[in-house]
């Protein structure tokens, strides 16, 4: 389990530092418990935050110690250990924690970690308790650790908290009431690519995030149902032959999913559907990723000429291939330069492009653009002759967008709420339901 | 460096590394980075030319950048524009980009060796300076092809600046170690040499490191250099510490150029001058005798640089090795330093220690020490200190203190680190068998150093025990009973139940006679640690069961009780099962004669090199070993040469220092009485004739370490004798002996065991024991192949007369060899009256249907005979006297063949049987020797002198003795052993 939990500045300075177990420090360098502690935030701060070669991997061991880490900004969080743990149990802890920090006080940086030193050793005590993870719903925690001084709880209140925490469901409280009852929906997905210079895709997928925001009164049993082809062939098998034709385009087949605990597996697992309480406010219902039949929202057309030893001429194509009705933003185009470059002319016909040289990658930005479109942007880079043999390893050029559908072709089939107690019924409800896709690694190759 | 003028502040270059520092990530900083190389390939690319200025600002930035770990692959044409500036700044940054930035295989090196040309031929000293730096600290092939020829012009140019020449001295030594082969010797390395008299201390400085790398190639070249350095360093030592101003260093006159010098003189032997002699030691001697003063500061830095001197002193008295007073005097010094306050003075103390006990001279010296040094072990703090000191203590062990070092370094190892000890526990192992007085002290102090350091004692240390056990029989009954006792230990190490296994399964019959130790017992002993052993050491005992099983025919049921038993017949592992079965079978089936044969004592181990000496070898390295058994070598009087270049030569000569029987009753001969004569009782003949035939190895040992070419030139002609000859022509008549069998008779003239012959397909082993007039010969024939050898057979034949002298009586050896297996034959011999022949082997065998046929001299000289006889100096020259007779008198002149070292001389002479007289002849260079031969017939008394003459390299060996043909053969065969 979890040894201890150091949060560092990009300094390597300890910010925060607890512990639950004495073993960590022991296996650095055998001395008192104080100076051995010690030594492990030190091992960690010499040989990954310092270290002469930028640590990629998020795991390292030293001296038979285990350091999980994390960074948000330039804060590192880092999970110690002797043991052998589950690593991905460790990373999501460290996630809930990063998002329960978040829910707190915002942006995780320096200044708000100092400003909340002391809420932050109180989050720790809860969702930790001797290494082992506990409760990080924030919803849950919201109700017995605030930001505010104690307020001398009632009776009543207190016992809610202690049936709440033990009770079977942790993550909603009884008695919400609203008076409007609202549901919002997001479905975020970022599509990542590798494509050849020719078009070819090399290897393509869509991860996707079904993000719930609930404002619901009482105790409402959600049911929640999206083109899963699965479940649409079994719905098809008992219909026509023609429906399950026509359905079959229309659904997708998820690779692998994950739930929020508030989901019913057992159910998931008999009868396919999504069936769950929901905790207050918001929170991420599910987890995808699709392989198949992915809707590429762009297309890059890269044509790179090198003329000569001193020059580069480059020209890149990109073609927008969704509904014309659509419209796609924040479009970046980022087309790597040579090590030499010395200098760079650009011209385009949309958007702004500039060469930056301390990326040393051409950028090129489009505000908005519509489906079924295309635009170009040719370059022509200069190059300072060098008495290095080695080739340009032609980086792949990559880009950013995001679109108002989700690539993965995932829909919405319905949200049901039922709530017997209160007299609310589905109908009542206002559900709000947006798709976004975002380009993850979406790369062409030139 | 000059100060940078305000004009050249570079406020870009400061800028920019400000920005650097302040950058919050990795990622920032790269970024910084990025922007600043587009920057500067913008510069650089651009079209209006850039001046000095600038130019230097942006190479600066590109060092900077590189120095930050990033690559850099341009600029370097800018840099190499900045050479040709006449600025200094500008130049000196073109030089630094160089030399930190260019690879030798550049296409830019012509360019860059150009720009460096013109500024050695400038007048200019700063720009020679820094032209030669870059030299220095680019040091590839290519700059070496370039300058070598003109930097030693440059150096012993008259008219070159001071600063210069210093910086030309350093330059071409950094040249000469990257490419000795481009530095050519020529005219100029005599004037190198006058360079030590130069008025500037700086060029002395830096000239004495080139000419001390130089004259280590080439020490005849340089040789003048001893006394100008002899004189300089008494100037040096000589002088007050206000005279040499700027290299006066805390009140100690220029020290790195005094520690320098001494280094120098290490690379030479002493000066045969008598005054640069006499001048040198006065030198030494104020050396020491400054050590002692008060110091003139209490800063560190002044006693450090004191110290520093005295210990390059103190090294070089060492290489020296010849100033008896000298020696001393440091040892007596270093004797202060081990209870000095500073750690890293007591590390140093051990460690020059360590070589002076190698001295013949100061040995007794360091010795005195032992206590200091024992204590030193004991509480030093620092490990590495601590190792020192064992390696002391291991180096100052010699008879007198065996005892006392053996036992202390046991009782340390109880608590040693744990890095430390297994090299310890080697160093124990070894120093315990070489100077082991008595075998059963041996034995007990191996067993402790299990008992204590089990796991740190190697496999060989165990091994050999068991080899010396095996090879003595004297202490057999007391391995065994001791193994015995230590193994009723509750919980006792693995390694001494398999010493326990082994030395039981042999010898436990030896101790079976007592009640506690009954065969029962032992095996019920034994078998009690069985179970918690590992898979090779239950495999061992199995095969000490059935040795059980043939000691004592009692125990068959109960251990084959135990081979039958599940949890060894259908045991896991596949070698303890086929133990297992076989052993059983063995046992059930055999009868008790064929248990016997097969289950017989182990025959003695062939003496061969320690394998412990060969672990601590190659554990320490082939540098540090050397020099320890060097020393080792030259003190026991076994000449080794050291390096070990010569295989099997250095091997055996390692085997001679380190076999414990040779040194210890080398050095009992020497003080006690004659062991044959201290013996005479036939109950104890065993023992003796091992003891001798010990001393007599040990001979031998050293007697081949030079002429291993005898026994080379044997095998290179092996296959002539077996291979070439067609069989047909190999007749069935005994072969004419051997054209090398006289030169193996005289290899055996002063040693008694050793290999006899070899060739590619056989080997002959022999052993020999003699007393009074008998002896016993042990020939041992071992088949090299992997075929068997039939029918073969050998004859023993006394040519001519000798019949009538010598008889000799041969036991038949079975007909058949197997491949890889040895036979064993026993020759008796009688001495009726004195001979001057020797008897032959004949060796008749098939070898895959080939008939071989051989015949050798077997080593039996007259000599063997020998009695040695004790007597003192005024007898000596009345029976001297006695025995006046011209025909008693053979007297020979002859050219030494090997060295002259003394202690081989004596260790020969010990070898060939006559007692060694000490504080006989008046002149302590001869060696008088006597005894008295045994024939049936008669006792011949004979008397020996040998004068070396070092200087023409001879020998004149005078023999006397009662009877003219004794005293001729002996002074034949004797002539040639030396």
């Amino acid at each position: 389990m979890i040894g201890g939990l150091f949060i560092y500045n990009h300094k390597g300075e300890v910010l925060i530092s607890r512990v639950y177990r004495d073993d960590i420090g022991w296996a650095l360098i055998s001395s008192t418990g104080g100076r051995s502690r010690r030594n492990a935030v030190d091992a960690f701060r010499v040989n990954v935050i310092h270290a002469r070669q930028q640590v990629r991997s998020p795991v390292t061991n030293i001296a038979r110690t285990s350091f999980f880490h994390v960074k948000r900004s330039n804060i590192w969080l880092a999970a110690v250990t002797k043991q052998n743990v589950n690593a991905a149990m460790v990373f999501e802890f460290l996630y809930k924690m990063c998002d329960v920090m978040t829910a707190y006080f915002g942006k995780i940086s320096e200044e708000n970690i100092k400003n909340n030193f002391v809420l932050i050793y109180e989050l720790l005590d809860e969702i930790l308790d001797f290494g082992y993870p506990q409760n990080s719903e924030t919803g849950a925690l919201k109700t017995f650790i605030t930001q505010q001084g104690i307020k001398s709880q009632t009776k009543e209140e207190q016992s809610q908290i202690t049936s709440q925490v033990t009770g079977q469901i942790g993550w909603r409280r009884e008695g919400i009431k609203y008076r409007r009852n609202e549901l919002f929906l997001d479905v975020l997905e970022s599509v990542n690519l590798l494509m050849s210079p020719q078009g070819q895709v090399l290897s393509a997928h869509v991860s996707g995030r079904v993000v719930m925001k609930s404002y619901l009164s009482g105790m409402p049993e959600c049911k929640f149902g999206m083109n899963d082809k699965i479940v649409i062939d079994k719905q098809g098998k008992g219909g026509t032959t023609d429906d399950s034709g026509k359905s079959g385009k229309q659904s997708i087949a998820i690779d692998d999913c994950t739930f929020h605990q508030c989901v019913r597996l057992s159910k998931f697992d008999s009868e396919r559907s999504i069936s769950f309480i929901p905790p207050d406010g918001e929170y991420e219902l599910m987890r995808y990723r699709t392989t198949k039949d992915i809707i590429l929202p762009f297309r890059v057309i890269p044509l790179v000429r090198e003329v000569g030893r001193t020059k580069l001429e480059v020209k890149v194509v990109i073609k927008s291939n969704f509904k014309p009705s659509l419209l796609a933003q924040k479009i970046e185009v980022r087309i790597p330069t040579p090590l030499n470059t010395s200098g760079v002319q650009v011209i385009c016909m949309k958007g702004k492009a500039k060469y930056k040289a301390s990326e040393n990658a051409i950028v090129w930005k489009i505000k908005r653009m519509a489906g079924m479109k295309e635009s170009q942007i040719s370059a022509e880079i200069e190059l300072l002759p060098t008495n290095d043999k080695k080739k340009w390893a032609r980086p792949p050029i990559s880009m950013n967008f995001e679109v108002p559908f989700a690539p993965s072709g995932l829909k919405v089939r319905y949200l049901k709420v039922f709530e017997p107690k209160l007299n609310y019924s589905d109908h009542d409800v206002i559900k709000w339901v947006r798709y976004i896709g975002r380009s993850g690694i979406y790369e062409t190759r030139c | 460096m000059p100060a940078v003028s305000k004009g050249d502040g570079m406020r870009g270059l400061a800028v920019f590394i400000s920005d650097i520092r302040n950058c919050k990530s990795k990622e920032a900083e790269i970024k910084r980075i990025n922007k600043e190389l587009a920057n500067i390939r913008s510069k650089f690319k651009g079209d209006k030319a850039l001046d000095g200025y600038s130019k230097k600002k942006y190479v600066c930035k590109l060092l900077f950048i590189f120095l930050l770990g990033h690559d850099i692959d341009f600029g370097h044409m800018e840099a190499v524009n900045l050479l040709s500036s006449n600025k200094y700044t500008e130049k000196q940054i073109g030089y630094l980009f160089i030399s930190v930035l260019v690879n030798s295989n550049s296409e830019l090196i012509r360019l860059i060796n150009n720009a460096i040309k013109n500024d050695l031929s400038s007048r200019n000293p700063t720009f020679m300076c820094l032209a030669l730096h870059c030299i220095a600290n680019v040091g590839s092939r290519e700059m070496a092809e370039a300058f070598a020829g003109e930097i030693p012009r440059i150096l012993v140019a008259g008219d070159t600046m001071d600063s210069v020449k210093q910086s030309a001295a350093l330059c071409l030594l950094r040249l000469y170690k990257t490419s000795p082969d481009l530095v050519l010797m020529g005219e100029w390395t005599s004037r190198v040499v006058h360079l030590l008299n130069d008025q500037h201390m700086g060029v002395v400085t830096a000239a004495i490191s080139l000419i001390t790398c130089l004259s280590q190639k080439n020490p005849d070249e340089f040789k003048t250099c001893v006394s100008l350095a002899v004189s300089r360093l008494s100037r040096i030592v000589s002088s007050a510490s206000t005279d040499l101003q700027d290299y006066t260093y805390y009140f100690v006159p220029a020290p790195w150029l005094s520690c320098k010098l001494l280094r120098l003189l290490q690379c030479y032997p002493p000066p045969e001058d008598g005054a640069v002699k006499g001048r040198l030691v006065e030198c030494l001697e104020t050396i020491l005798n400054k050590a002692q003063e008060p110091p003139k500061s209490k800063k560190v830095q002044h006693s450090n640089a004191k110290n520093a001197i005295l210990f390059e002193a103190i090294s070089l008295i060492i290489h020296y090795d010849s100033e008896p007073n000298l020696l001393v005097r440091a040892c007596n010094q270093l004797g202060q330093f081990l209870q000095h306050r500073e750690t890293n003075l007591r590390y140093l103390a051990l460690e020059s220690m360590c070589t002076l006990a190698s001295s013949e001279f100061s040995h007794e010296a360091v010795k005195t020490h032992i206590e200091t040094v024992i204590n030193a072990l004991k509480t030093e703090r620092d490990v590495s200190v601590r190792q020192r000191a064992a390696d002391l203590l291991y180096a100052m062990c010699d008879r007198s203190n065996a005892k006392q070092i053996v036992a202390e370094m046991l009782s340390y190892l109880e608590t040693a680190d744990y890095s430390i000890r297994e090299e310890m526990v080697l160093k124990v192992a070894i120093l315990a068998e070489k100077y082991a007085v008595d075998y059963s002290w041996y034995v007990d102090t191996i067993l402790n150093l299990i008992r204590i350091a089990g796991d740190y004692v190697s496999e060989e240390v165990w091994y050999r025990v068991i080899q010396i056990v095996i090879n003595r029989d004297d202490v057999q009954g007391y391995a065994a009973k001791t193994v015995f006792e230590a193994l009723q230990a509750p919980a006792c190490h693995e390694n001494m139940v398999k010493v326990g296994g082994y030395i039981l399964g042999e010898f436990g019959n030896l101790i079976a006679g007592d009640p506690r130790s009954s065969p029962l017992v032992q095996f019920n002993l034994l078998h009690s640690k069985f179970h918690l052993c590992s898979v090779p050491t239950r495999a061992l005992l199995l095969s000490a069961y059935i040795k059980f099983i043939n000691l004592f025919p009692e125990t068959k049921s109960t251990i084959q009780e135990v081979l039958r038993s599940d949890s060894q017949i259908r045991n896991s592992d596949v070698e303890l099962q086929q133990r297992a079965v076989e052993y059983l079978k063995l046992s059930s089936i055999a009868s008790t004669d064929v248990l016997a044969t097969v289950l017989e004592e182990m025959p003695p181990f062939p003496e061969r090199e320690s394998s412990i000496l060969a672990k601590l070898k190659k554990k320490k390295g082939p540098g540090a070993v050397s020099v320890n058994e060097l020393e080792e070598g030259k003190r026991e009087g076994g000449e080794l040469n050291g390096g070990g270049e010569r295989g099997d030569n250095s091997a055996i000569a390692a085997s001679n220092a380190s076999t414990p029987s040779p040194s210890a009753d080398l050095l009992g001969l020497r003080t006690g009485p004659p062991v044959t004569a201290a013996a005479p009782s036939a109950g104890s003949l065993l023992v003796d004739v091992f003891s001798e035939a010990g001393v007599n190895d040990d001979g031998f040992l050293r007697d081949l370490e030079p002429p291993t070419e005898s026994s080379d030139s044997l095998l290179a002609e092996g296959p002539g004798d077996s291979d070439s000859a067609p069989p047909s022509v190999v007749s069935e008549d005994p072969a004419t002996p051997l054209p090398e069998s006289n030169e193996l008779l005289n290899k055996f003239v002063c040693k008694n065991n050793g290999v006899l012959f070899e060739n590619q397909l056989l080997q002959i082993g022999i052993k020999s024991e003699y007393r009074q007039n008998l002896g016993r010969m042990y020939l041992f024939y071992g088949n090299k192949t992997s075929v068997q050898f039939i029918t073969f057979t050998t004859t023993v034949t006394c040519p001519g007369e000798l019949q009538s002298q010598l008889n000799v009586q041969s036991k038949p050896v079975e007909p058949l060899i197997e491949g890889g297996a040895q036979v064993q034959q026993v020759i008796n011999i009688e001495c009726l009256t004195d001979f001057s022949d020797a008897p032959l082997l004949n060796i008749k065998f098939r070898y895959g249907g080939a008939l071989q046929n051989l015949t050798l001299k077997l080593p039996v000289t007259i000599n063997k005979f020998f009695q040695p006889t004790e007597m003192a100096s005024h007898d000596f020259f009345q029976r001297w006297k006695q025995l006046s007779l011209p025909q008693q008198e053979a007297q020979k002149i002859f050219k030494a063949n090997h060295a002259m070292d003394t202690e081989v001389l004596k260790a020969k002479l010990l070898g060939l049987g006559m007692a060694l007289l000490e504080n006989v002849d008046p002149n302590p260079e001869n060696f008088v020797c006597a005894g008295v031969i045994q024939t049936k017939a008669q006792q011949v008394g004979s008397l020996l002198r040998l004068e070396p003459n070092a200087q023409a390299q001879m020998y004149r060996l005078t023999v006397r003795s009662s009877k003219d043909t004794v005293s001729k053969r002996l002074c034949e065969l004797l002539a040639e052993q030396f």
